[in-house]
């Protein structure tokens, strides 16, 4: 264990690949801290699968080099698949198979006997809540339960490094927290999970650090708490108790804040952004100050709450151009692939 | 995304994920030693039988078809080339045993094509596997439906009175030189399953190939009353050499030199495009 969780589990340099004229990786450079959750954010076609494909062997790099573990991916392959496996964005298992049937085939191909393959298939299924599900073909299920046995494939062999290129997205609520608790309880044992994911919350929720990609590379790097600082803003919402006062409210807050504010659909919600100089604090004084305005000129605020930055924010203050933009391009690397 | 309640059709316990569980499934055993190239190619096999169970249609294609080849052209040449279809039966059936058994060879490239789309070849891709094994496995799995249409077209040919001089013995040992010969042609169709982008285009590029192959052979006529130039392309095909072998085994005597033509192409397909193929695989 302690072997695991020193030194780098990824270390990349420069790694460059194209897809005829699109550049999807353009001199990407990460180091992943061995033990930990790293989550790479960005949004559709920013070049996140790409970076976790070479990372997993199975795409060449045009340029730059990339170690899994202290192992060359293209030089030294085969060592760095022994050490890692891959949950990919659409399920990584034969959906013709019953669940059962696609453990028992990789046990198998990892080298188990037959039944040691079938009792490692068992103990798992039982583990992530498949048990009733084990004799159906894994088309059947749910998009939930599709993520847990593609996860369940990916730790046959419990790896110390484990891609997983988005997890969540798709799932309702509920699926996406069950993935969460797993990611942890994996990461919890020692293994590196190199993440990908277009939700901030989500790489807040499960990683020490974040890369946010786009265009093929890092366009910043830090701990959640850092990236959200540097982004130095929240949103917050109201809603008020009742709609003739709205237009008040919105005079208030803009007084308060200073900042423009937005009158949603809903005719009791409005939300403005709070600008901080970067911390949390500042943000939540501010709120805390149009609360009291609101309050001094007897508003009722029935409900009150103080967002963190999204993703788009996060993008905008990074690049200049919001998070979702990428649809042509996405198509593209997908004809390319 | 629907639920598991909607999905299942009975109300299913929400699963929550635990620590311990989790912890247990986790804590590593000894790696096991890694499973040797025939072990694994063998797995990879047991993989496509158990496609064939839960999809059974895909067999209609080694069934339906081969008994529509024969009973077609056994009977819409068996008047004309011979005294009757039972006379044409003789000399015909090894051949339309080939033609039709070679033909299903195309849809291991139709195969991989689309499963190679999938997520799961991925997974397969980064497993410390012997790099060929996926494939020939799935070559494995095809090579059962190879048997299977022969076995089915040599069910036909008795009915209607095909009655090899070869025996059993012969017949069998005519299956089996079939068989590995297109276990080996097989590999062309991994390589144009690998390089094309659709399943259509694939058998777009199998048809081409395999009408003129097929055809252009000694399986349906006597070659001497062709033209010379088309004599030297059929003598030169490889499906020749494969028909030749075969009728003359079924037939109890055996054609040597034929036969180790045959090998010889067999080894150069593998070689050939077994090569193109794992390069291919791995560049992807």
């Amino acid at each position: 264990m302690s072997k695991r969780t020193t030194g780098l589990a990824v270390e990349a340099d420069g790694l460059t690949r194209s897809f005829g004229e699109t550049r999807a990786l353009d001199g990407l450079d990460l180091q992943v801290p061995a033990g930990t959750v790293y989550g790479l954010l960005g949004p559709n076609g920013a070049g996140k699968t790409t970076a976790v494909r070479v990372l997993a062997t199975l795409l060449r790099p045009d340029g730059g080099r990339a170690r899994v573990f202290g192992h060359d991916v293209v030089a030294e392959a085969d060592a760095v698949r022994g050490r890692v496996s891959l949950t990919g964005q659409y399920a990584s298992v034969d959906e013709d198979l019953t669940g059962v049937e696609n453990l028992v085939l990789l046990g198998r191909l990892l080298g188990l006997a037959k039944p040691a393959a079938r009792q490692r298939a068992e103990s798992l299924l039982a583990a992530f809540g498949l048990t009733d599900a084990a004799g159906r073909q894994v088309k059947k299920y749910s998009g939930g339960m599709r993520r847990r046995i593609d996860i369940a494939a990916s730790i046959l062999s419990t790896p110390d490094l484990l891609f997983l290129d988005e997890p969540t997205t798709g799932l309702d609520p509920r699926s996406r927290n069950q993935v969460w608790e797993i990611v942890r309880a994996v990461v919890a044992h020692g293994t590196t999970v190199l993440l990908t994911t277009q939700y901030l919350d989500e790489a807040d929720q499960l990683a020490g650090r974040i890369a946010v990609v786009d265009h093929g590379r890092v366009i910043a790097e830090g701990t959640p708490g850092e990236l959200k600082s540097s982004v130095g803003s929240g949103t917050v919402h109201l809603r008020l108790r009742d709609p003739g006062r709205r237009p008040e409210a919105e005079k208030v807050l803009q007084a308060a804040l200073g900042v423009p504010v937005q009158l949603e659909a809903d005719p009791v919600a409005l939300t403005a952004r709070v600008r901080g100089d970067g911390s949390d604090l500042d943000a939540s004084e501010q709120a805390a100050r149009a609360l009291g305005e609101l309050a001094r000129a007897g508003i009722v605020v029935d409900d009150f709450s103080l967002g963190q930055p999204s993703l788009d924010e996060v993008f905008l203050a990074l690049t200049d151009h919001p998070a979702v933009e990428a649809d042509e391009r996405d198509d593209q690397l997908e004809a390319a692939r | 995304m629907s639920n598991a309640a909607t999905t299942t059709g009975r109300a299913p316990s929400v699963y929550v994920p635990s620590a311990e569980a989790l912890a247990t499934v986790l804590a590593p055993g000894a790696r096991p030693p890694r499973p040797s190239a025939l072990s694994a190619s063998l797995t990879f096999g047991w993989r496509a039988l158990l496609k064939i169970k839960h999809v059974p249609e895909q067999l209609f294609d080694v069934t339906a078809f081969p008994i529509i080849m024969v009973l077609m052209f056994t009977y819409l040449f068996g008047g004309a080339l011979a005294d009757s279809p039972r006379d044409y039966l003789q000399f015909f059936l090894p051949g339309i045993m080939v033609t039709s058994v070679v033909m299903i060879t195309m849809y291991t490239g139709v195969g991989l094509n689309t499963d190679i789309e999938k997520g799961v070849f991925d997974r397969f891709r980064t497993l410390p596997v012997w790099r060929p094994a996926a494939l020939v496995g799935m070559i494995f799995g095809d090579v059962l439906r190879y048997v299977l249409a022969a076995l089915v077209i040599l069910g036909v040919g008795l009915a209607l009175g095909f009655r090899p001089d070869g025996g059993l013995l012969g017949v069998l040992a005519g299956i089996g030189l079939l068989v590995v010969f297109s276990f080996a042609f097989s590999w062309v169709w991994t390589f144009f399953g690998l390089i094309l982008r659709s399943e259509k285009s694939v058998m777009g590029v199998s048809m081409m190939v395999l009408f003129p192959l097929t055809f252009l052979s000694n399986v349906f006529v006597d070659p001497g009353t062709m033209p010379g130039w088309l004599q030297a392309f059929v003598k030169a095909n490889p499906i020749t050499h494969l028909v030749a072998a075969v009728r003359a085994t079924m037939a109890g005597s055996s054609d040597p030199t034929k036969t180790m033509w045959l090998l010889l192409w067999s080894a150069g397909f593998v070689v050939v495009f077994g090569t193109l193929t794992m390069y291919r695989y791995n560049r992807r």
